[in-house]
């Protein structure tokens, strides 16, 4: 009727007296910045619309404005708890386009930061899925351990969640001396500190109550909607970038992928943490394997230029596969850099994991997606 | 004065050597891979050519990437075959990028499989290109092309963030609303290169 007259944007939609419409967020604790527009029957979910972009910030647009090297820090900022791993496929891309071979001992010392910060973010992740839930110790556990790695994290780089310590060509600067005794010592406890996590939360009769077969994604649908990381693997697909196709050091490597085959939230928030074990080992073998001296960069002419053409990396980041798209046309800056973020790639599932559910599981099974908000919205 | 300029004259090759060797020794083995394409990326290639002929053009062949141009009207029927017959299962990416000097919109997709162990490390990329109009109705103008829905269910999400971010209207879509971008935005497409950010 007056609908000619709303401002663009705005609908009117007719009241019904069964279903209500929820807005939950975007600046609602429970679902970081993010809305979900639900629609609840009683207590049950009927229909669930994700609406991401409260927090869009044009990082692809920046990114066409600056040169390979000063895009660095702030395509970092969409995580800054795992700004290794974000950076890891556009640092790969820039190296394919700029045409740098980068040296051995800066390849470990990269798997080494990526690897302890998918442990930083993931125990983010897993303080704040603690908190969802009501369970205030694995909220203080896991943000408090979080904070030994930071510190080795912290010794690397120089700082302690943006790093910028990857850039075309290598890393910025060589590890301190004694790190890799400071290292092994960190990582050992650490690793025998979140496996006391199990008393406390995986094997806590009220998380499985709360999480066994809620929102279950089966695998033909994982597959089917393009999900990935660790939803991908609580479905039950082996599928892990980091095995499948090894990007620098990887393959000489010694690690496990983990697979659930339940496919719901308690596969789906296990499955991170025990991801972290699998990092603990990898940075020991790591470590062991790294070449203790020679250069950790190589010497990058000052504004270089980019071969024309594409390149597409990815990368296995805390929460799923990571890909980066770079379009160069012989400029300082790149054409065109879309990131293809994991975050953005499972919101899809988010409906069809909550329809049927009840509203109390909704933020159990939403941040069992493993999904950062600023992420998928770049 | 001329033992200086030999100082300097000594100096900067010794400088420039490590800057330029870099870039040569990585520089060598690209000309002499292009003759020795990798065989398996090779043979998907022509799989697509063989069955499309010139609908479709191959961009690039590197290892584990594939790049391959499609014309506009045959890109829903080259995604069916990537799906049914290579075993393509799932989009990773789709990417738009404006080329406002060839009035072309070009939409990458990027497809990859979790099922078929062989096809794990591959990439396949088709690339499309819509018609560009200089000044854009979103929705409303020629900037169209066939939606791959119905196809990867995965590109949902991807299509709409093109549709906002370059205008492309993705026929057949069933979902073309707004997803990042303010209700109410009523500027340029923000991807386009048209749309220039303050200040630069």
């Amino acid at each position: 009727m007056s609908s000619p007259t709303l401002p663009p944007g705005l609908a009117i939609q007719k009241a019904d007296e069964r279903i209500m419409t929820l807005n939950v967020g975007p600046q609602h604790p429970g679902s970081g910045h993010m809305r979900i527009i639900v629609q609840i029957d009683g207590d049950y979910i009927v229909a669930c619309d994700p609406d991401p972009g409260y927090v869009h910030r044009g990082e692809e647009k920046m990114a066409e404005y600056r040169n390979y090297v000063l895009n660095v820090p702030h395509l970092e900022r969409p995580v800054i708890h795992d700004s290794c791993n974000i950076l890891y496929p556009y640092v790969l891309a820039a190296e394919d386009l700029l045409g740098l071979e980068i040296p051995e001992r800066a390849k470990y010392i990269r798997v080494i930061a990526s690897e302890l910060n998918r442990c930083v973010y993931t125990q983010y992740w897993l303080a704040i899925y603690g908190i969802f839930l009501g369970h205030s110790t694995m909220f203080m556990w896991p943000a408090g351990d979080r904070e030994l790695l930071i510190d080795l994290l912290e010794k690397m780089t120089g700082a302690r969640v943006t790093h910028s310590y990857f850039i075309p060509g290598g890393i910025r600067n060589d590890l301190p001396a004694n790190f890799e005794d400071v290292c092994l010592r960190q990582v050992n406890y650490f690793e025998k500190r979140i496996k006391e996590y199990a008393d406390v939360f995986y094997d806590n009769p009220i998380l499985i109550s709360r999480t066994e077969k809620t929102g279950v994604l089966t695998r033909e649908n994982a597959i089917r909607l393009g999900t990935t990381g660790s939803v991908l693997r609580a479905s039950g697909v082996d599928y892990d970038v980091r095995k499948k196709e090894p990007y620098d050091v990887y393959d000489e490597l010694d690690f496990e992928t983990n697979v659930m085959k339940s496919g719901d939230s308690y596969a789906r928030s296990r499955i991170p943490w025990l991801d972290m074990m699998e990092s603990c080992r990898i940075i020991r073998d790591a470590l062991q394997k790294m070449p203790k001296s020679g250069s950790v960069r190589v010497k990058l002419k000052p504004n270089p230029k980019g071969e024309i053409g594409s390149v597409y990396k990815r990368i296995e980041s805390g929460r799923g596969a990571l890909g980066c798209y770079i379009v160069s046309d012989k400029k300082t800056e790149p054409y065109r850099v879309k990131l293809s973020v994991p975050s953005f790639r499972n919101l899809i599932a988010l409906p069809h994991l909550l329809i049927g559910e009840k509203l109390g599981n909704m933020p159990s099974v939403y941040w069992s997606l493993n999904y950062w908000p600023v992420e998928a919205d770049r | 004065m001329s033992s200086d300029s030999k100082v300097e004259a000594t100096e900067t090759p010794e400088e420039s050597k490590p800057s330029t060797d870099s870039p040569k020794t990585s520089a060598k083995p690209a000309p002499k891979k292009e003759p020795e394409l990798p065989a398996f990326e090779k043979n998907l290639a022509d799989k697509i050519i063989e069955k499309f002929g010139d609908k479709t053009s191959i961009s690039f062949i590197k290892p584990d990437r594939v790049g391959i141009k499609v014309s506009r009207d045959s890109i829903h029927s080259v995604a069916e075959f990537a799906r049914d017959v290579l075993k393509f299962d799932h989009v990773d990416s789709v990417a738009g990028v404006d080329y406002p000097q060839d009035k072309e919109i070009e939409v990458v997709y990027h497809l990859s499989s979790y099922t078929e162990p062989s096809l794990n490390r591959q990439v396949l990329e088709l690339a499309t290109r819509a018609q560009r109009e200089d000044d854009p109705i979103p929705g409303q103008d020629a900037t169209r092309l066939p939606s791959l829905r119905d196809i990867f269910y995965s590109v949902e999400f991807h299509e709409r963030e093109v549709f906002e971010m370059l205008g492309v209207y993705f026929e057949g879509h069933p979902d073309n609303r707004r997803l990042l971008l303010p209700e109410d935005w009523a500027d340029l497409p923000p991807l386009r290169k048209d749309f220039r950010n303050k200040g630069r």
